[in-house]
């Protein structure tokens, strides 16, 4: 499976013996376990377990929760209340899904930073990279349609607000929204197929998760110093790598550990503080809430949506050039899809030499500023749409877009990287010494 | 010998085309009933009309109902209104949104003012010219619901989601949305009942 030299599964017994001439499953999942791992890794790379524990704790309370719950328009909300009040331990499983939707963003953010600032999306991890986004799509799209299954007023009229996004587009929008709907606003018909996308997602998710992991078992781990793992030999593998499991998986379980220690108390003591309390009134076609505001992980693309308004230069200019076709509304539109877009482009975008930004002294001080700028965008989109946060969501927008088509293409030429380590071994006995050179088996 | 392959070659090439061909075509076959069940539904798409009785409502006043779905204002406009209404006509030169969006007008290109928006008057009805305007109470940008009474910049709506303002005759002045709100098919059926659909 890896392209890095390593040991390979010798079945023993004759039962393994005579299953794996069969199907080679244990050759695989011992392969897929004990993948030579670069030993420097820090503690941002602990995500991936984190992910993979809330996709499987989604899938578990998701498939429990659907056994109470009813798709129409006029049980859903009463059914979600019936699985909070009347089903037995209903109420905290419902809660560990809301909040276990929470801490997935929490960790596809942390994880997705990790991969910009150590340079993970550059070659040859580009298809890692590309798959990664599409599963953060998926979650978005998952997210949004498991909101919208308790049928309160955030769940109707967010549904109105996302799906008006598609009617956006010129000429074929109102169509492709009343298709989307199934009616030409929101009602029975989004309900029911929202009901089974939901239900749908995560398996295609999970999917993408397998695709996601074999690539990277393909070109290796990358590393904080970004330094390739050293394939001549094995005994030089050895000096870069440690297995991953038992190293990593329990490391991995230790940090996981530690965060759902902290998930739990979120679940037990403040179960509500991450949502909105309009969702606890039934969707009502005729009052919209008088803020509406999207869960917390969409709210920096949604201030970007907002950003875009028609006096807006750049609006203007693409109106003019395009005869009008596309508007403030489109642009917005376009805006908001192409801020994750210009996300995934980042290993063309980024022409430095250097994979890790610890090597490089002005992409750190950029990099900084981008997270600065996704948490000031968040902000903004909880606000109200006025100033001054039209404006600083403006300003958030312009340099989301400026540090992946303008600022990571100039960095590559401009910048002055320092020297690498030579290889992960050095970086792992500048820290822990060269004692630790041989580690006991 | 070489006659005979390119003999057997393009027979070949003939079968290869028509495979492909014929899987394209069973392909879209069964593809396309899987995306056309996702379009409205025969009973969704019954052209509903109902009629609305609005003797109860008072000048200054808004009634909302619920028409195919979705929200619809009707707002009996006091004399005040109707005015500031028609002094608002003259910002129309510079309003993102020129055309009166009217589905009661044949003309598309009709120009947006006030006159061209409202619901004309029973006949024998003591109502002022413009008391009446009629309108989808669905915001032009992404389809929420505007506030209204007077609400926003123009003392028309307000839409709280993304911060549209809307003026006294239902014409986007400042905001994202890029159109006025849309006047559906309305009449007057008798001096207290409007037919919307």
């Amino acid at each position: 499976m890896s392209g890095i030299p390593h040991d390979h599964y010798e079945p023993q017994s004759r039962l393994a013996k005579w299953l794996e001439s069969r199907l080679p499953v244990i050759g695989l999942i011992h392969g897929t376990l004990m993948i030579p791992t670069p030993k420097n890794l820090n503690w941002m790379w602990i995500w991936g377990i984190v992910l993979a524990f809330c996709l499987a704790l989604q899938i578990a309370t998701g498939i429990v929760l659907v056994m109470h719950y009813t798709p129409h328009v006029d049980m859903a909300f009463a059914s979600v209340e019936h699985i909070m009040r009347d089903v037995n331990g209903g109420h905290m499983i419902r809660y560990f899904h809301m909040n276990g939707a929470s801490l997935f963003f929490v960790a596809v953010y942390a994880h997705i930073f990790r991969g910009l600032y150590y340079g993970s999306y550059k070659a040859p991890r580009e298809v890692t990279w590309i798959i990664g986004m599409l599963i953060y799509l998926m979650m978005m799209g998952a997210g949004f349609m498991g909101y919208v299954l308790p049928w309160g007023q955030m769940s109707f009229h967010g549904t109105a607000v996302i799906t008006g996004l598609f009617g956006a587009i010129p000429f074929v929008g109102e169509s492709l929204q009343t298709w989307l709907l199934g009616a030409s606003a929101v009602g029975q018909p989004a309900l029911n197929r929202f009901f089974s996308l939901h239900y749908l997602l995560p398996f295609v998710i999970a999917g993408l998760v397998i695709v996601h992991i074999w690539a990277f078992h393909s070109t290796g781990n990358n590393n904080p110093t970004g330094v390739e793992v050293r394939r001549g030999s094995k005994a030089e593998v050895e000096k870069d790598t440690l297995p991953f499991w038992p190293y990593f998986v329990i490391k991995d379980l230790f940090a996981l550990s530690v965060i759902l220690t902290i998930f739990v108390a979120v679940v037990g003591f403040m179960p509500n503080y991450l949502g909105h309390p309009d969702n606890y009134i039934e969707a009502n076609a005729l009052v919209t809430p008088s803020h509406i505001v999207p869960e917390w992980y969409y709210l920096p693309f949604y201030a970007i949506l907002r950003a875009f308004t028609s006096e807006v230069w750049v609006v203007m200019f693409a109106e003019w050039i395009s005869f009008g076709i596309i508007d403030a509304k489109f642009f917005g539109v376009m805006a908001m899809f192409g801020a994750i877009a210009v996300m995934a482009l980042a290993p063309w975008l980024d022409t430095s030499s250097v994979r890790s930004g610890r090597y490089r002294p002005m992409f750190k001080w950029w990099f900084a500023l981008l997270v600065i700028d996704f948490i000031v965008l968040m902000w903004c989109g909880a606000m109200p749409a006025e100033e001054p946060y039209a404006t600083i969501a403006l300003i958030g927008a312009t340099y989301w877009f400026a540090y992946f088509l303008v600022i990571l293409p100039l960095l590559g030429v401009i910048e002055k990287p320092d020297t690498p380590p030579a290889t992960i071994e050095d970086d792992f006995n500048a820290h822990y010494g060269a004692s630790a050179d041989t580690p006991a088996e | 010998m070489s006659h005979a392959d390119e003999h057997e070659g393009s027979r070949r090439d003939f079968i290869y085309y028509a495979t492909a061909g014929a899987g394209a075509v069973v392909t879209g076959a069964a593809v396309w009933p899987l995306v056309n069940q996702m379009n409205p539904s025969a009973d969704v798409q019954a052209l509903a009309s109902i009629r609305v009785d609005v003797s109860a409502v008072a000048p200054g006043a808004q009634l909302t109902v619920l028409w195919q779905g979705k929200p619809v204002f009707v707002r009996y406009r006091t004399e005040a209104e109707i005015a500031l209404a028609s002094e608002q006509d003259a910002d129309l030169a510079t309003m993102p949104d020129q055309v009166a969006r009217n589905s009661n007008i044949d003309n598309e290109a009709a120009p947006g003012t006030d006159a061209n928006r409202t619901l004309p008057t029973p006949e024998g009805s003591d109502y002022p010219a413009g008391a009446w305007l009629v309108q989808m109470g669905v915001c032009t940008h992404l389809g929420c619901v505007p506030l209204g009474d007077g609400a926003g910049d123009y003392h028309g709506w307000f839409c709280p989601c993304h911060g549209s303002h809307y003026d006294v005759s239902g014409r986007i002045r400042k905001g994202p949305a890029p159109e006025n709100l849309p006047i559906p098919v309305a009449e007057f059926v008798d001096a207290t009942t409007i037919q919307l659909g």
